[in-house]
């Protein structure tokens, strides 16, 4: 009986970090679903950009208000997690604060987490404030209904429930209160339990201390199914992500080969095509995406990155005009796809075709009030880049499916014709010169 | 007006210390068609040695890319690029940052390799070379905001060259509240410029427009032929067609000295 909560915690532990891992491998093997695409290059410039923009948050402070209590919470989750391997150690082996033995320092630290903890909970109040008083509109576009929008509370919620134990354990731990040390934010919450008896105390420490470290594998298994996977996915997605210029689309090159053989004059078209090694290459490669295969695995990591904060949306001149195109319903919807894909996978072993993909939900509409004017991307705090995903399905509508509208069907008709968006003869260009 | 084509300088055995490119604005749109020659005006008095391409001049493909067309952009470049380096082009300057970006970031990879300018990096470093001088004349005082193109701007991160040559012109450059990284774009770029916009509540020129209203300026300045007709578009909306002037950078240096 003895070791009765030992094995729980055990058995809680493994299963809490199993079910996690299996999750991550789905996510790993989901993602690779996506093309190659090379990204291992100039590793000293992207782990600074790892450093720079998930480890030190350099882009969420562009906005101050929200940036600055981002931090917060993300250095208390970090911070505070230092707690964690003590519960660990402690649940594990039937301890109780095993740091403590670090004397001052144990009341340093855990003076240190409960500031911390204070301060989280505030700020995810001012959070929940924000969405939920404020309105401010980007946690109201359209696309944030339902569970997009359940999702952001939960966390919320979990956060302020999480934190609020933390501060309850300490405070009703009566040996760590009568130290004195290290108690800051808790010696405040201790009276609210005054009158109540040593074994109704420890039944509320106990209770706490298992709640929180239950809720806390609880949080880990739902961060698969919430926009919360940002807290692990920032750190690869800043680090895969983009180093060109931004105005820099990439050169499809399976037209360039096509291209390069129309424009050169010793080609045979009627040669027989060479035999390939291989045959994947027998299928000839899909213009554009119409599906999440069609993209790349740096597209669908960042789809699930995507923390559905809006900042991208909010700057988008096409949204901001009332047009549908949202940059962050582009990412959702395709993280949904991806999912819907997942889960053929795990039903049939492989995926099998459906009647679905990227344009099921995503609508031409969408795709074409685009101005590709970069905004979403420069604005994502973990560099997601929303105008690549548009483009390649343009790429698709244009090239697979000549589903161009009319007007720029015209443009490009004129450009193949006479090397010009309008109708204009292009032996005229030089006339301006001569023109008053 | 001095413009040589490449044709006549090979015929002469000479190679140009830059290619114009000129862009299809640049070539046959009425309004950027000024910006072109205002630009001519500037190079002539630097006695810039410089020549363009003239009839041999095609698209660069940049709007059928944005749209999606890889194929008509690659057949594009691939001509342009044989063209060049045919030409032995090492570098080129453009008025145009949908040109300015196409040829800098997308025409390596298929074989064109040039050291690529927008107009305004150009005459900044005629500007510190000594070639040129800007004064205020014209504009002194005069309240001007700058207008980021976005394939300048967030695309190739070029923010300070235009204003620097703006500051010369001894006015008071002021920025709207969306300027830089933040800019907000004038709703042409993407192929958007040869279409209708889809449905919404509002032009994305005319809320530009309404930036640059807000911070009350006399001349709002611009470096790309497609935002100056939006931007323009957008004060005719706006009626303020009396108040407030749209031009480009190169136009106000032009008139600041009476070229």
């Amino acid at each position: 009986m003895h070791y009765l909560s030992n094995i729980i915690f055990a058995i809680l532990l493994i299963a809490g970090i199993g079910f996690f891992t299996k999750n991550v491998k789905k996510i790993i093997r989901n993602i690779k679903l996506g093309r190659a695409v090379d990204r291992f290059d100039n590793s000293s410039l992207r782990l600074k950009n790892m450093i720079n923009i998930a480890l030190g948050q350099s882009k969420m402070v562009r906005r101050p208000i929200a940036g600055f209590l981002h931090i917060i919470v993300y250095v208390g989750f970090i911070i505070i997690n230092i707690e964690v391997l003590e519960i660990i150690i402690d649940g594990l082996f039937g301890t109780h604060r095993i740091f403590s033995s670090l004397g001052s320092f144990y009341g340093f630290l855990i003076g240190s987490f409960e500031i911390l903890a204070f301060l989280v909970f505030i700020s995810v109040v001012v959070f929940w404030i924000r969405r939920m008083i404020l309105r401010i509109p980007r946690f109201w576009n359209k696309e944030m209904i339902g569970f997009p929008k359940n999702d952001a509370l939960y966390i919320l919620y979990f956060e302020m429930v999480l934190m609020t134990l933390f501060l309850v354990m300490n405070a009703t731990d009566t040996h760590f209160q009568h130290i004195n040390s290290g108690n800051i934010i808790s010696q405040f919450i201790a009276p609210l339990f005054n009158g109540l008896d040593a074994d109704a105390l420890h039944l509320i420490e106990r209770g706490a201390w298992w709640i929180h470290i239950a809720g806390i594998l609880v949080f880990l298994n739902y961060l698969y199914y919430s926009k919360h996977l940002h807290i692990l996915l920032a750190f690869p997605n800043t680090y895969y992500a983009n180093l060109n210029a931004k105005g820099k689309f990439n050169n499809l090159q399976s037209v360039t080969d096509e291209v390069k053989m129309m424009l050169d004059p010793s080609v045979d078209p009627y040669a027989a095509p060479v035999e390939s090694d291989t045959a994947e290459t027998d299928v000839p490669e899909k213009f554009g995406a119409e599906d999440i295969f069609d993209l790349n695995w740096v597209q669908l990591m960042n789809a699930y990155t995507c923390t559905e904060c809006g900042r991208c949306t909010s700057v988008c001149p096409a949204n901001i005009t009332g047009k549908e195109l949202s940059p962050r319903a582009i990412m959702m919807k395709t993280r949904d796809r991806i999912e819907e894909v997942g889960k053929n996978i795990d039903k049939n072993g492989e995926f099998v075709t459906d009647e679905n993909n990227l344009f099921t939900s995503i609508t031409n509409e969408e795709l074409w009030a685009c101005t590709s004017c970069n905004a979403c991307v420069e604005e994502c705090p973990i560099n997601i880049d929303p105008l690549s995903i548009i483009i390649d399905m343009r790429r698709f509508l244009v090239m697979e499916k000549s589903a161009a509208p009319q007007e720029l069907n015209a443009m490009m008709t004129n450009i193949e014709n006479n090397g010009a968006p309008w109708q204009y003869n292009q032996l005229d260009r030089l006339n301006w010169k001569d023109e008053k | 007006m001095n413009v040589p084509t490449m044709a006549e300088m090979m015929a002469q055995g000479k190679q140009p210390e830059v290619l114009f490119w000129v862009g299809c604005a640049g070539s046959f749109d009425d309004r950027a068609k000024k910006i072109t020659k205002a630009f001519v005006k500037i190079l002539n008095k630097a006695e810039v040695d410089f020549a363009v391409l003239g009839a041999e001049e095609s698209c660069t493909g940049d709007p059928a890319k944005r749209a999606g067309n890889e194929f008509l952009f690659q057949m594009q470049a691939m001509t342009n690029i044989e063209v060049m380096n045919a030409y032995e082009i090492k570098k080129i300057v453009t008025a145009c940052p949908h040109c300015f970006n196409t040829l800098k970031n997308e025409y390596p990879e298929l074989g064109g390799q040039y050291e690529v300018m927008h107009h305004t990096e150009f005459l900044k470093s005629l500007l510190d070379q000594g070639r040129i001088t800007i004064e205020g004349g014209l504009y002194k005082g005069k309240r001007i905001t700058f207008h980021d193109p976005c394939y300048l701007g967030r695309a190739n991160e070029v923010y300070e060259a235009p204003r620097e040559l703006i500051r010369k012109l001894e006015v008071e450059l002021i920025e709207m509240k969306r300027c830089k990284s933040n800019g907000l774009c004038c709703g042409a770029g993407g192929a958007q410029m040869f279409k209708e916009s889809e449905s919404g509540n509002k032009d994305i020129n005319v809320e530009r427009t309404e930036d640059a209203v807000e911070v009350k300026p006399d001349i709002i300045a611009t470096g790309c032929p497609f935002c100056n007709t939006m931007m323009t578009d957008g004060i005719k909306s706006k009626e303020k067609e009396g108040a407030i002037e749209v031009l480009d950078i190169v136009e106000l240096i032009v008139n600041a000295q009476d070229l």
